[in-house]
């Protein structure tokens, strides 16, 4: 009988529909059953096209499927765009669905502003109640009690009335060996009792809220799921021990868990609004521009967010994604900056104030400042990935709170003596930055002043070192060693921990010394040929605090071998637009120096310590194997799992999912033909089958499961046949056997496939996964394969 | 994840704080000062001073009282001067660690209560052999190990009280889920 297409057929969104006529032709698979008394019936209710619930979601520790997301947003979108004309309230709908992503990036920024301020004040506060208390207003710290004092001195700008120190109060005396000591052990306790308790929250709340994140956020994006990592608790576990990991002294920054702090804001507004929450591939742009509003309030350097998220953390990152993290950044800096507790003094952060030229001889020392932060970062990169991995398979990891106490202790025990590791990281860095003038007076401004000079606020020529200059250096190499030491073993413990401060300090620390070197070295030395040319006496020539800042960029570069975002922060960061020169020439020299003794910045050491399913977009593949040396299965293996499109039953498909373990199962017409028809996923399956035999009456475990269009013809007392085909993905990648290696692995970066089976002439013959291209590209590179531990 | 409503009243209460802060910022006069470093000059030492002024009027000869040089040097004198204009809002400041310290105060009360006080709890009420002791779990006290087993129990009643403690009892199996990845098998976050 001649039928028009078949009305109540399930619109699949991803085969074509067969018209009826054509498929006498094709033999009788394809018989309609619609004239049978009893299949009429109930082919009516198999067909009310339900998506069944939890079909299309992903186990935790899975990879998203990137072109199913994508397709399933694309039908949405041309859903609501269908229906907009028809009413008032549909045309309001597509309306809010169209600004929904600039409502969800704007709450982002919001709330990440917000947190910022909020870490940024407790944070200074509760950093100085280490060393004292304010008296008269007891949440004020330090330079806030002062600020209105009028007791300070050109001297010590710090001293005023109201601030007392723990000896002072506790024993009544400022000064003497007893009131240091006193100091000395309330700092400890002090340190000790905030790491204590940052680790016991994160212990019993959050586990997910310690270290950086910005691995973990790098691979979530890349379409790894983790569940809880972007949650609730992680987001205010993450926010209170990040203060309290700052405040007791760890050689550690903030700026990487405030990443991932807007990153948890960006995903808890994500679901507010159902375009984002249920669509995983639309929820990863929410959090590219949430990394970026991060970045922003972490440094107050807005477009180097933008810049940093593009760069280091972002996988896909189309113009769309572009527009929505250079809002979200913006909405973040006028936050915080319209929350601005501190004054003025505090917009940016390590504000500099110069504006001397540098000279071309510089770019000698700037480039040995660049070869040192490379040899550092490839330095620490080693060393904190040996010890993380000594922490994660001996006996070391056994006992992370006695650990993060005892890296405290240590910290705190050293950390005290030296003036400049006893300062907050943040305020060393600007002490560094800042060029001495006649109005500093710390000790390591302590040059030999000619009194009469005429020259007075801004050119002070270059000047002999005071003996206070020497002294400062000496503190400044030991602050150095000891910072090198620490950050390797802080960087990673089970608090919240960044690298960013820590790096810059380290770098700041090597400029500095060697910018007073050169400092002097042209004083002594006028006459050289070098200094002759661009110095003259009298002249200010070098300027110590560039150099500070030159290191700092070097340094952070070696050790994440981030280039334009990272000089785009610095000069964010500084104020300082004339020093991009110098500061790309240090830039791009530590990145050399580091490449050459490992591709990866730190962050990509950590994934693959970790074994997470990061497939880097920056590696290449150059080895000629082909795509039936990495398929599965080997020639030892077991063959294929498949299913085959209408002859197997529930229970074969059960046991099927409860023998094997694998994610999914191409489909095929028969075992004869071996030609594919699809593929369908595990999960799915499985919920699938539960709903069914759940909802649907009449599915026993020899119902006869059908993923062809149109039922085949039964016999009459068979159990009802199960429909699946609406769970079947209709269009998998597939590539033959003779494809070569480097073309596979483009198309994974590229399209983000999890899988994509291998046909030979036509005919289904294997599987590649991305587990399988890690594995191999591991193997290739001589590295451990089996570390690749997720799908 | 499914969102519960337990976090997001949380997250909208502390912005809705800091922002009503932000509102009701009373320009304190306190809150404003001039600063102007002088640096040493001849035999004078050098010094700072701070005084309440508007910013038209925050320049050298306003602020620097008593003026301690004599009448024709007090132009190179104010010329070595640098002041600056600043302003703080110390109201802010107060409201954000008071918010700060008393969710690290619940935060610190309610870890006491899951480690110390349940436990006990739960042992006078069940009795010691209901308690699941998992022997998989070193060198952790496992606060949240009997969470099975009362989820199991609370399914059967239905009410409002037990439904907070059913999403209780579902938290605390993740976060159980997420210690054994973190601390004990080290397959995340290492």
């Amino acid at each position: 009988m001649e039928a028009s297409a078949d009305p109540y057929s399930p619109y699949d969104g991803g085969g074509d529909g067969i018209p009826l006529r054509e498929l006498h032709k094709r033999g009788t698979h394809y018989t309609m059953t619609n004239g049978g008394s009893i299949n009429s019936s109930t082919h009516l209710l198999d067909l009310l096209d339900e998506p069944i619930p939890g079909v299309g979601t992903y186990d935790d520790f899975h990879t998203i499927d990137w072109v199913r997301e994508k397709c399933k947003d694309r039908e949405r979108h041309r859903r609501i765009n269908s229906r907009k004309k028809e009413s008032a309230w549909e045309m309001t709908k597509s309306l809010y669905d169209a600004w929904s992503g600039w409502l969800v990036v704007t709450l982002t920024g919001l709330a990440s502003g917000a947190l910022a301020g909020l870490i940024d004040i407790a944070a200074d506060w509760m950093t100085d109640l280490k060393e004292g208390i304010c008296l008269s207003a007891l949440w004020f710290n330090h330079e806030q009690c002062c600020w209105g004092s009028n007791e300070t001195t050109f001297e010590e700008r710090d001293k005023c009335p109201q601030w007392k120190t723990w000896a002072e109060l506790i024993i009544g005396q400022a000064e003497g060996p007893g009131s240091y000591i006193m100091n000395y052990i309330m700092y400890i306790f002090w340190a000790l009792s905030f790491a204590f308790l940052a680790v016991s929250l994160v212990k019993v709340f959050a586990p997910y809220a310690c270290g950086s994140g910005i691995p973990e956020i790098k691979t979530i994006l890349s379409g790894f799921i983790i569940r809880g990592y972007l949650g609730k608790w992680t987001l205010m576990i993450k926010t209170i021990t990040l203060v309290l990991a700052v405040a007791s002294g760890l050689s550690l920054g903030k700026e990487g868990p405030l990443v991932h702090v807007a990153c948890c804001c960006g995903n808890i507004f994500s679901y507010l609004f159902p375009k984002y929450s249920t669509n995983e591939a639309k929820k990863r742009e929410v959090l590219s521009a949430a990394s970026a509003a991060g970045v922003s309030v972490a440094f107050g350097a807005p477009i180097g967010g933008v810049l940093f998220s593009l760069e280091e953390v972002s996988y896909y990152f189309p113009l769309k994604t572009l527009w929505r993290s250079f809002f979200a950044a913006l909405v973040a800096a006028f936050v915080l900056r319209s929350i601005n507790p501190f004054g003025n003094s505090r917009l940016v952060l390590f504000y500099v104030e110069y504006h001397t030229p540098w000279y071309l001889f510089e770019l000698l020392p700037f480039i040995l400042l660049g070869v040192f932060g490379g040899l550092w970062g490839a330095f620490f990169i080693r060393a904190n990935i040996a010890w993380c991995r000594r922490r994660k398979s001996t006996k070391f990891g056994k006992y992370p709170v006695l650990e993060v106490i005892i890296v405290a202790a240590i910290t705190a025990v050293i950390a005290f003596p030296n003036p400049y590791t006893r300062l907050n990281t943040s305020e060393l860095i600007k002490e560094l930055f800042t060029d001495c003038g006649p109005l500093e007076s710390s000790s390591l401004c302590d040059y030999r002043n000619d009194m009469n000079a005429s020259k007075i606020v801004d050119d002070i020529p270059d000047r002999p070192a005071g003996t206070g200059v020497y002294s400062a250096i000496w503190q400044l190499c030991l602050a150095l060693i000891f910072k090198i030491i620490m950050t390797v073993f802080t960087f990673g413990i089970k608090v919240p921990s960044g690298l960013f401060i820590p790096s810059m300090a380290i770098g700041a620390i090597a400029g500095r010394i060697v910018g007073i070197a050169v400092e002097q070295l042209a004083y002594y030395h006028h006459d050289w040929f070098i200094f002759k040319e661009w110095c003259e006496v009298g002249a200010d020539c070098i300027t110590p605090g560039l150099y500070a800042m030159v290191g700092a960029a070097a340094c952070l570069g070696g050790v994440t071998r981030m280039t334009v975002s990272l000089v785009v922060i610095v000069f964010e960061l500084t104020g300082g637009l004339e020093y991009i020169v110098p500061l790309m020439a240090a830039v791009m020299t530590s990145k050399w120096v580091g490449d050459a003794f490992g591709r990866e910045g730190i962050y990509e050491a950590h994934i693959r310590l970790n074994g997470y399913p990061f497939l880097d977009a920056k590696e290449e593949f150059t080895h000629t194997t082909l795509a039936a040396d990495v398929m599965r299965p080997r020639r030892s293996d077991p063959p294929l799992a498949v299913l085959t499109q209408d002859n197997m039953t529930v229970e074969d498909i059960e046991n099927l999912i409860n023998e094997t373990s694998y994610n999914g199962f191409p489909v095929i017409m028969s075992k004869e033909s071996q030609r594919l028809v699809g593929f369908a996923l595990r999960r799915d399956l499985t919920i699938a089958i539960e709903s069914a035999r759940k909802k649907q009456e009449g599915i026993v475990g020899s119902s006869r499961v059908c993923f062809a269009q149109h039922t085949p013809s039964l016999p009459a007392e068979s159990p009802r046949p199960l429909k699946l085909r609406s769970i079947l993905d209709m269009s998998p990648f597939t590539v033959t056997d003779h494809t070569p290696m480097e073309i596979v692995v483009d198309i994974f970066r590229k399209l983000g496939l999890r899988q994509c089976l291998v046909t030979h002439n036509g005919r289904l013959l294997g599987i590649i996964t991305k587990k399988d291209i890690l594995r191999h590209m591991a193997q290739t590179a001589n590295q451990d394969p089996a570390s690749i531990m997720f799908n | 994840m499914a969102a519960r409503g337990g976090g997001r009243p949380r997250l909208c209460s502390l912005l809705l704080l800091l922002l009503a802060a932000l509102g009701a910022e009373a320009k304190n006069s306190e809150d404003v000062r001039c600063k102007c470093i002088c640096p040493p000059y001849k035999d004078h030492s050098g010094r700072i001073y701070n005084k309440n002024v508007s910013q038209k009027d925050c320049d050298c000869l306003h602020v620097v009282e008593p003026m301690p040089v004599p009448g024709p040097d007090v132009e190179a004198y104010c010329l070595r001067c640098e002041c600056k204009y600043e302003e703080r809002s110390s109201v802010t400041i107060k409201v954000t660690i008071i918010i700060y310290l008393s969710i690290l105060g619940l935060l610190l009360l309610y870890m006491v209560y899951l480690t110390l006080v349940e436990p006990i709890l739960k042992r006078r009420l069940f009795g010691h052999s209901q308690l699941i002791q998992s022997d998989e779990d070193i060198g952790d006290h496992q606060p949240f190990a009997n969470a099975h087993d009362v989820l199991a129990r609370s399914r059967s009643r239905a009410n409002v009280l037990n439904k907070v403690e059913y999403a209780q009892q579902r938290w605390k199996l993740q976060v159980q889920e997420q210690r054994k990845s973190v601390f004990d098998r080290h397959v995340v976050l290492s």
